[in-house]
């Protein structure tokens, strides 16, 4: 691969409880891609996304090994504050998950308590990062509207704003079109492939169609295991794999 | 008969018993309203609510039951912002910081609900040990004490009960824009469970006001209004119960008026409750 | 930068600081509870054995004879009665409710049961002198044919089963609601009609939450005491009627704060009290609440 890479997860195990949910992951995921994670449901494309930004810490009984190593740094077993661990990476979950605020606060919140409360500045950063959003034009109207008053496509993008004004340098995705209306998804779609310029993108989906459209760099797991890794057009014309190749086809014909 | 019609008779015959159970216990609210109403509303007057008892609360004809009304609102309200003090960071703490704790969490609910169902009488006992033991008197701190301890594990469970259906995606929301926990706590659980917690602040604070046994050993009684913690307290319930007890038509009925007042401020509560559960805070996400 | 993020830390730590003890002593606030009543009634229990204190029938402080069989019998005698009598009437409108009842029931009943429980128990034992003592005094009296002041363990039972009503009605709709749907449209496909699976399934399915809600309430029932006493007479009697006036345990105790410094031993017999009353009803509770866990896990 000739560009950098930005996470390098080595021999990563993951029990929770005595399920082996992960198995021997070693997977790298290149700087300023979109790196596509593809499987089934329930193959384990989630937890390895919330492994990468600790919020696995929320499940009781997690057992976890190996290493995950983002910027040099092991962040599985690192002694640095977790929230500026998390601060880096820019969560878009399967539904929007406004925060109990106005649009404004959604998008000023993560910067507040990170210490930048300077009114002028504030006001200038929620214009940028919503209109990076595409948001800005159908709400600069109604800042102080409640966030749970929008769309639900309107918000997720708010959500994706909200992620990337802490400024993040790697955005974790997690089906995050799966409750989205076919329009709203292709927003979201084209907003990534903007953003690749300036962001590592890692984008978990079972829908083969939106790893076809997006995808630099694919990551295929199937029972917790990884089976195929590398760029996208090698894996999808091809697949190594039988299982691969059989998700590949399946879904062409 | 067939058997048929044997089943069919039965389910009728239960159906009609069913449908008397559920009317008997709207009759019975119905007409535990109307009869304090009845007593009450003769006995009501300006001089009842704006002056305190002349002649002593138990043999004096003149005067009224401000001294009650106010003293249940100084016990109430103080118990009910300490136990706030207390409830809140207990619920937050269950709900956010050991949310992975799940067994662990499930033991303090269940030892909550265990807390919530010692009689009254028991905290009031108590809370005479705890009043001797700290050198008080019969006092408005002393019953202030008591009805906090009393009203806590309610307090925390309805605050728990509307925290627990918080969704985890919007604590991981919140946790991958860098905040900590007491961020997320206070900041994003507290806003989204706003009308969740005044709910639970008025619940609490109605049975603060109505408990006559948990204070019956700590506040003391007076015909006086309470200028300080220290001092003995009249409170309605113990003005219901005393005044009730005695022999005099009058006094008498300040203890009818007392309870229509009371039973004003919980149906209030019980209105305001149910507007707040209602009318959600503007803010708050449905998910 | 490096300031704000330390502040930012400590306020975290503070918090963390603050709701953990809070947490702890909401905790251990059980065992103070029954410390603290054990070391009051530690003099009465150095001088009496438990099983005198518990089992006699002589009262008389006075001369230092201290049972109290006869207030925790009277305290039996008027839980179970209110028992029995809210028992069905619970369970009908549980099934009332969540079988048969419209819509609009439901949304009228919710409110009535909320405001039934918040009600204060003073209000219930004003409206006890003025509705139930008459009215077994002037009506289930004259039925016996007897003469009754109506201060009685049955006007006790009556208030009593009043206000556990909306207790247990809570419970039991929770519990009725949790059946799975697909119990009752398995049974209705096989032909039972609407009441046959009430019957014959969905009280089977919810007879161990049934019965912790009827354990709840006996529980509820039983510390219960600023009603009851006011209509319960109290008397210091073995009851062996319903129409007897009985003395509750929980009355004991409220009667006689005033006079629990002149006699000696006095103050030392009804923290006791206190802790019986404590004892039972946790561990009433414990048992129906371990009953609900365990039936849940069974699920």
């Amino acid at each position: 691969m000739d560009t950098p890479v930005k996470i390098d997860i080595k021999d990563l195990n993951l029990f929770i409880g005595k399920n082996h949910i992960l198995k021997d992951i070693n997977v790298t995921i290149p700087e300023k891609k979109i790196t596509v994670l593809l499987g089934q449901s329930g193959c384990g494309k989630t937890t390895l996304l919330k492994s990468m930004n600790r919020l696995i810490d929320l499940n009781n009984q997690v057992r976890v090994s190996g290493s995950i190593t983002i910027d040099n740094e092991d962040i599985l077993h690192t002694r640095k504050d977790i929230t500026k661990i998390r601060k880096k990476m820019g969560l878009l979950s399967q539904r929007p998950y406004p925060l109990p605020m106005n649009i404004y606060n959604n998008i000023a919140f993560g910067l507040r308590i990170s210490g930048r409360k300077n009114r002028i500045n504030l006001d200038k950063r929620v214009e940028r990062y919503l209109r990076q959003a595409h948001l800005w034009d159908e709400a600069k109207d109604r800042l102080r509207d409640s966030a749970s008053s929008l769309s639900i496509g309107q918000q997720q993008r708010l959500c994706l704003a909200r992620g990337l004004a802490v400024d993040p340098v790697i955005i974790l995705a997690d089906e995050p079109t799966s409750a989205l209306d076919p329009i709203s998804s292709m927003a979201i779609e084209q907003m990534f492939t903007e953003l690749k310029q300036s962001y590592t993108i890692v984008l978990v989906t079972h829908i083969l169609q939106q790893a076809l459209r997006v995808a630099d760099y694919v990551i295929f797991m199937y029972l917790g295991e990884v089976i195929e890794q590398g760029p996208a057009h090698e894996v999808f014309t091809n697949p190594k794999n039988v299982v691969t190749r059989q998700f590949i086809q399946g879904n062409f014909s | 008969m067939t058997d048929r019609r044997i089943r069919i008779i039965e389910e009728g015959f239960f159906r009609v018993l069913m449908f008397f159970s559920t009317s008997a216990i709207v009759m019975v609210l119905l007409l535990i309203i109307i009869s304090i109403l009845v007593k009450g509303l003769p006995s009501l007057s300006w001089e009842m609510i704006s002056q305190t008892p002349r002649g002593g609360f138990y043999f004096g004809k003149e005067g009224g039951i401000l001294n009650a009304i106010i003293g249940s609102l100084y016990l109430a309200g103080g118990s009910t912002l300490l136990a706030f003090a207390v409830s809140l960071p207990v619920a937050l703490f269950m709900n956010v910081h050991l949310v992975k704790k799940v067994k662990l969490v499930n033991t303090v609910r269940f030892l909550l609900d265990l807390l919530w169902g010692i009689p009254s009488i028991v905290y009031g006992a108590f809370g005479f040990t705890v009043m001797v033991y700290l050198g008080l008197r019969t006092s408005l701190l002393a019953g202030i004490i008591t009805v906090t301890l009393f009203i806590i594990p309610i307090m925390i469970r309805a605050m728990d009960e509307i925290m627990k259906t918080v969704p985890r995606g919007l604590l991981e929301a919140t946790y991958s824009l860098g905040s900590t926990r007491s961020e997320t706590a206070y900041r994003v659980f507290f806003r989204q469970c706003f009308s969740g917690i005044i709910t639970a602040i008025l619940l609490a604070f109605g049975r603060g006001i109505g408990d006559a046994a948990s204070v019956l050993f700590t506040t003391g009684y007076t015909d006086r209004i309470p200028t300080s913690l220290s001092q003995p307290t009249a409170t309605l319930p113990l003005s219901i119960f005393f005044q009730l007890s005695s022999p005099i038509k009058e006094v008498q009925n300040r203890a009818y008026a007392s309870a229509l007042i009371l039973t004003i401020i919980i149906l209030i509560i019980s209105v305001l409750a149910r507007v707040f559960e209602r009318r959600y805070f503007k803010h708050k996400i449905n998910f | 930068m490096g300031f704000f993020q330390t502040k930012r830390n400590l306020r975290n730590n503070i918090h963390h600081g603050w709701m953990l003890i809070c947490l702890v002593l909401v905790i251990l606030m059980p065992l103070i509870i029954g410390l603290g009543l054990y070391y009051k009634s530690y003099p009465i229990l150095s001088t009496h054995s438990l099983a005198e204190l518990l089992f006699s029938s002589s009262w008389h402080p006075q001369s230092n004879k201290f049972g109290l069989l006869p207030f925790i019998l009277s305290s039996l005698w008027v839980t179970l009665i209110s028992l029995i009598i809210s028992a069905p009437i619970c369970l009908l409108t549980a099934i009332h409710l969540t079988q048969y009842a419209r819509k609009w029931v439901l949304r009228l009943m919710h409110p009535v049961i909320d405001i039934l429980a918040g009600i204060p128990s003073v209000i219930f034992g004003v409206w006890g002198i003025l509705i139930i003592v008459p009215f077994v005094s002037n009506v289930v009296g004259p039925l016996f044919n007897k003469h009754l002041s109506g201060f009685s363990i049955l006007s006790g039972s009556l208030v009593l089963s009043v206000m556990i009503i909306p207790f247990i009605l809570n419970i039991l709709i929770e519990v009725f609601r949790s059946l799975p749907t697909e119990l009752t449209e398995a049974a209705l496909s096989v032909g039972a009609s609407k009441w046959q699976t009430v019957k014959y399934v969905l009280v089977k399915k919810a007879f161990p939450g049934i019965i912790s809600a009827f354990g709840l309430g006996l529980s509820r029932a039983f510390g219960e005491t600023i009603a009851v006493l006011m209509v319960v007479g109290n008397v210091t009697r073995i009851p062996t009627g319903v129409f007897q006036p009985g003395y509750p345990l929980p009355a004991l105790i409220a009667n006689n704060y005033g006079e629990m410094m002149s006699i000696p031993q006095y103050d030392s017999i009804l923290m006791f009290s206190a802790l019986v009353l404590f004892v039972i009803v946790t561990l009433f509770n414990l048992a129906s609440r371990i009953a609900i866990v365990q039936v849940e896990k069974h699920h």
